[in-house]
């Protein structure tokens, strides 16, 4: 009996042993976590540099825009993926913890409307139509395509959207409906964007938004509809053209990753964002519009100066041209 | 069973007057009718499993490479592969194992054994029941405040184990109870005829002769906690891992690490889930694939349980 207590004991004092050196050895891992929407940017670049860095690891989490920023402005995580600007209640909470954070656009996204291809009545829409079908008091009451729009179909009008945590949401309903999570609450929403696919592929009636990365490889079995804004420049369909250039608006939108400037005392952060910041061809890869290389060489600028802060404020703002947003300074 | 059934009633009874015979006929229609329902019924469950076995193979066995086993997962759907994702889950029911089988057998052995009938031992056994039934989505928000937070221990290998420790527990604990239960009395008293002590009664006859039964509850938990994705989900380990925890033993004093415990994880249910949320279709040939693979995990662990009770029971004389 007392030896198999000392063989406990020792087996004990071994664990502790093992444990006590996690402190130095968990340094290594960059944690990133957020946007579902830049999940597949980030994942690429992590997946090129732990080729290319043996020993460093990288775990990119998927909690949604709104998610990823709880867990960063705990501290919890080294970057966060978000397909918005910060909020005023993400920046309290940061600052309240005492979390700095650097702000840089990596890519575009084209969200785009698509509706079946069976869909003969629409090919462009207007965001003012738009509003009329996705604002708050349409709920109950614009339930059939005529009720937007005289000549419509008499058909039921089925809704599919990014659910309310993604920063897909509210992107979409500011720049619809002018005020960002207004919008109605009787339509499908689901943060698996496949949903929201498969749920458009099977209904003549359907009408969803998504970004373009996930209607792009399903581009056979979907229209997307061209958007106009109603300034008299006419409607324009989503492509990489039309977002660079900025015409298609307001619905293409930058993609961020914040960094926490105490990340960026590790060297293996800084290697990481110099080899983000390379990356233009695997964002190509994943169907992300690039930024012009301007915006990347001022990305790793505001790195080099550890520019903290955000530019836009903490109020969501749409349509935002490529150039204007570089402009920008950050602030605190 | 349902055949054999039949025929041993199939004897014809001795006429007892006019209208017995047409009751018996009665009788014997409804018989039939309900051996009919229950093939039926029966082959519901195995048409299903086939039906499902039969779509992941054909969506997912081109996938099934060496490489698929191999290869950690990536944006390209030809090259992705699993080999984080079934590690980490063989970690996880490692630690799920080594917590889970002590505690619950230990718990179910006391309150058959030992504990007085009062409304304290009422009060745990209601309790261990009920969590028996508690959707496991809660499991994980417990783990979300208590483990990830509470105790710090972060999206780990050990969060993981110990949030489905928690939920195959009741599992395990009442297959403890129900075959210490079914040992026959005069084992024991026959144990305290000669003069052994409670714990000696226990320990030399009740558990020997019971653990058939309680590794067969023991692994049918484990085979759920394998497939668990919900409350895994819900303490954050939906992310992209690409590589494998920190290997167990060390070139430097003392030899063995435990850093594999507090090291992010990914597994099987995990990717699956993953891999079918990603626009690229190919993916979808991936999910079937793993599908496939935590499949035949599953239907394995169940196996070996039925194996193992059989083997048990053979080398049990009472």
């Amino acid at each position: 009996m007392s030896n198999r207590s000392i063989a406990a004991g020792a087996l004990i004092a071994l664990a502790v042993a093992g444990l006590a050196p996690v402190q130095a050895l968990a340094q290594s891992t960059i944690k990133v976590d957020g946007s579902s929407t830049v999940f597949p940017i980030t994942e690429a670049v992590a997946e090129e540099f732990q080729k290319a860095n043996r020993g460093v690891r990288v775990t990119v989490g998927i909690s949604g825009t709104g998610g990823g920023f709880k867990k960063f402005c705990r501290g919890e995580t080294d970057l966060s993926n978000a397909s918005r600007p910060i909020l005023k209640s993400e920046i309290d909470d940061c600052a309240k913890a005492g979390v700095q954070y650097i702000e840089i656009p990596v890519a575009f996204d084209a969200l785009t409307v698509a509706v079946n291809p069976k869909n003969t009545w629409v090919s462009a829409i207007t965001i003012a139509e738009l509003k009329k079908m996705w604002e708050p008091a349409a709920k109950g009451t614009v339930m059939k395509w005529k009720d937007v729009k005289a000549g419509w179909p008499d058909q039921p009008l089925k809704l599919y959207g990014a659910g309310a945590d993604s920063g897909t949401f509210d992107y979409f309903t500011e720049a619809v409906t002018g005020k960002a999570k207004a919008s109605r609450s009787d339509f499908t929403a689901s943060e698996d964007d496949n949903v929201l696919v498969t749920g458009i592929e099977n209904d003549r009636n359907a009408l969803g938004f998504i970004p373009y990365a996930y209607f792009q490889p399903h581009a056979a079995k979907m229209k997307a509809l061209a958007i106009d804004e109603g300034k008299g420049k006419g409607a324009v369909s989503p492509s990489e053209k039309t977002v660079v250039d900025g015409t298609y608006s307001p619905l293409s939108r930058p993609l961020f990753v914040y960094i926490n400037v105490k990340a960026l005392d590790r060297a293996e952060v800084r290697n990481f964002l110099d080899f983000y910041l390379k990356s233009q061809a695997l964002i190509k890869e994943v169907k992300y519009v690039a930024l012009p290389d301007q915006a990347y060489a001022i990305a790793r600028e505001r790195i080099a100066k550890k520019t903290v802060g955000t530019a836009f404020g903490g109020h969501p703002e749409v349509g935002l041209p490529i150039l204007e947003l570089l402009k920008r300074e950050p602030k605190v | 069973m349902a055949a054999t059934d039949t025929v041993s009633t199939d004897r014809t009874p001795p006429s007892r007057g006019f209208g017995a015979t047409e009751r018996i006929q009665r009788a014997r229609r409804a018989e039939a009718a309900f051996v009919g329902l229950g093939i039926v019924v029966t082959s519901v469950g195995a048409v299903t499993l086939m039906a499902l076995l039969g779509g992941l193979l054909s969506d997912g066995w081109a996938r099934l490479t060496p490489e698929f086993f191999g290869n950690f997962p990536s944006r390209r759907a030809t090259q992705a592969g699993i080999l984080a994702a079934w590690v980490g889950s063989l970690l996880v029911v490692l630690v799920c194992a080594f917590v889970a089988v002590p505690v619950g057998v230990a718990a179910g052995v006391y309150l058959e054994e030992y504990a007085r009938r009062n409304w304290i031992t009422d009060v745990i056994e209601i309790n261990v029941n009920n969590l028996a039934g508690v959707p496991s989505i809660v499991y994980g928000l417990l783990a979300l405040g208590v483990l990830v937070y509470g105790l710090g221990l972060g999206q780990s290998v050990a969060t993981a184990g110990l949030t489905l420790a928690l939920l195959i527990l009741p599992i395990v604990i009442v297959a403890t109870r129900e075959s210490v239960r079914a040992v026959p009395y005069s084992i024991r008293e026959a144990a305290y005829g000669v003069g052994a002590t409670k714990w000696q009664v226990t320990s030399h006859h009740v558990l020997p002769y019971a653990s058939p039964g309680i590794s067969t509850g023991v692994i049918i938990g484990l085979s759920r906690a394998l497939g668990e994705t919900a409350p895994l989900v819900m303490i954050g380990a939906l992310s992209f891992i690409a590589f494998l925890p920190t290997p167990p033993v060390r070139d430097s004093f003392p030899y063995i690490s435990f850093q594999w415990l507090l090291d992010p994880f990914t597994v099987m249910p995990i990717q699956m889930f993953n891999w079918v949320s990603r626009p690229d279709p190919a993916f979808q040939a991936n999910a079937a694939a793993a599908g496939l693979v935590l499949l035949v995990m599953t239907l394995a662990m169940n196996g070996f349980a039925i194996w193992f009770r059989i083997r048990m029971r053979s080398k049990i004389k009472w």
